[in-house]
């Protein structure tokens, strides 16, 4: 659709509209319809965007960390720790490697042992953290290297559990698109079911407009602005509503930074506005499909 | 203008008319009579294409109505007003809006045209009306109301289905009256009728042919006419 015909639809023809009679019930319904909907959609849409930034975030992180854990005697443990560092750094595809200190092995067993922890006293393993290149190391050689040098050292390369993570993260995005879509789809009929309803209502109306000489067009034109208005109406609210609710979740850091948060960041507020106009052309395209189809009825 | 060659009109497998001719030329009056169920609103239907021809050929402004298309239908309802027994208004608009609908459906202005609305409104004897709903109308206001709309785009031809059903015997001629005046304008005129009264004191007035159905068939009605 043109721009000089959106502006036409919008602005409308007074004459034409006051032809049909208003439907008031309907207008209200569809309008209700349309905020629900729409405020459904910023759920949707913010489930969407939150779960796609959760898999690339686990995808680029944990793709190219890696971690090996030396568990051994006391007696042994800082020579094998030396011994696997060694092969690391020895190891093509490794970019660094480092052995983790006791205040972040404390920081890591801080959420279930408390913050006090005698880490020094127990008997935990040692961690190494290794970050790879970009085209990464071959996993099956290092293990066996590590296993000569330093027989307590387990190569821990995060894809056992990154993989069925980032398909997780992957099929909530899947999801939210999915409801994205479900939306929109009961809009449409919800849409189509009031207009076919206002046009039942007002089947006498637009025989009398077809008898005086008006075209399919002009008849269609008059319900589809008021459809794609009140629509566009509801929406705008719906929308509104649902981006005040997502600015009042509570902040990712706050609620422990599950799923990195579910609201939208930076430009992705930018994103819900898109409902509005994509109501309107739904309801755009669905009122007019119903009204040309009824229309056809009606010599 | 209109033309129907050898129209017969089926539903359901009953014939309601068979091998009807007739042609409405320009200035030609034509009353059709027949009783009720005869099939006048049938004939007139077809002439508007509210209904098509089962068999024959309906030729409308030179234009089979077969091959019209829904548009092209709309475009020569602009030239042919229609007066239907039941008026069909838009209950919830002003008589002048009424009236002018042709006119707004056309994308004409109501307003550019008002000394012309007001003028028709007078015509008919209704301008004091203009603002009126047409529930508030009698019988015989909402009657020539309906001339006013049938008239108001200048039509080639008028059509008028019963026009004259409801009315009393002096807004009858009244009605009659305008009918004459706009066939003297050059405008084709077919009225359905049952009304032979009116028929005799329009043959006074105006050369008109009368045509009866009678067994689905068009024929020329008696010189008791």
């Amino acid at each position: 659709m043109k721009l000089s015909k959106a502006i036409a639809l919008i602005k409308g023809d007074p004459r034409a509209d006051r032809a049909v009679p208003p439907t008031g019930v309907t207008a209200q319904l569809t309008v209700l319809t349309a905020a629900a909907m729409a405020f459904l959609g910023v759920f949707a849409l913010a489930l969407s965007l939150a779960t796609g930034r959760l898999a690339d975030r686990w995808a680029s992180e944990l793709a190219q960390s890696s971690t090996v854990r030396i568990s051994a005697p006391a007696e042994q443990l800082a020579a094998q720790t030396a011994a696997a560092l060694r092969v690391l750094e020895q190891t093509t595809g490794v970019q660094s490697a480092r052995a983790l200190d006791v205040a972040e092995q404390r920081a890591l067993l801080a959420p279930w042992f408390g913050p006090d922890l005698p880490v020094e006293t127990l008997p935990i393993p040692q961690l190494i953290e290794v970050v790879e290149t970009r085209d990464g190391y071959d996993a099956e050689g290092l293990r066996l290297r590590l296993r000569g040098e330093a027989p307590g050292a387990v190569l821990d390369d995060h894809t056992r559990w990154r993989r069925p993570l980032i398909e997780a993260a992957g099929r909530l995005n899947a999801l939210g698109l999915v409801s994205l879509v479900l939306i929109g789809v009961v809009m449409v009929a919800m849409i189509t079911l009031a207009a076919n309803a206002a046009l039942s209502a007002n089947a006498q109306v637009i025989r009398v407009l077809r008898l005086v000489g008006a075209r399919d067009n002009y008849i269609a034109r008059a319900f589809v602005r008021r459809y794609t208005l009140r629509a566009l109406t509801g929406a705008l609210a719906g929308t509104a509503l649902g981006m005040v609710a997502m600015a009042l979740l509570p902040r990712a850091d706050a609620a422990g930074g599950f799923l990195t948060g579910l609201g939208f960041s930076g430009a992705g507020w930018l994103v819900p506005l898109l409902i509005p106009p994509l109501a309107a052309i739904i309801a755009f395209w669905s009122t007019r499909w119903a009204a040309l189809r009824a229309l056809k009825e009606i010599t | 203008m209109i033309e129907l060659n050898e129209v017969s009109y089926s539903y359901g497998g009953d014939a309601l008319l068979s091998d009807i001719s007739l042609r409405l030329a320009p200035g030609s009056f034509h009353f059709l009579t027949g009783p009720s169920g005869a099939g006048k609103s049938t004939l007139l239907k077809l002439c508007y294409m509210e209904l098509m021809a089962t068999h024959g050929t309906v030729t409308i402004f030179g234009r089979p109505a077969h091959e019209i298309s829904r548009d092209g239908v709309a475009s020569v309802r602009r030239r042919v007003g229609i007066v239907h027994q039941d008026c069909q208004f838009l209950d919830h608009l002003p008589l002048l809006e009424n009236v002018a609908l042709p006119l707004t459906v056309s994308g004409q202005s109501t307003e550019a045209n008002m000394a012309e609305m007001q003028d028709l409104l007078a015509w008919v004897g209704l301008a004091a009306k203009m603002r009126s709903l047409p529930p508030e109308l009698s019988g015989g206001e909402r009657q020539r109301a309906a001339l006013a709309r049938a008239v108001v785009m200048s039509p080639d031809v008028i059509l008028a289905d019963e026009p004259t059903g409801n009315l009393d015997w002096e807004m009858s001629l009244r009605l009659l009256t305008l009918l004459v005046e706009l066939n003297r304008m050059g405008k084709a005129i077919l009225v359905a009728t049952h009304d032979l009264n009116l028929i005799r004191h329009a043959k006074a007035q105006v050369a008109a042919r009368v045509l009866r159905i009678k067994d689905r068939r068009l024929q020329l009605a008696g010189a008791d006419l």
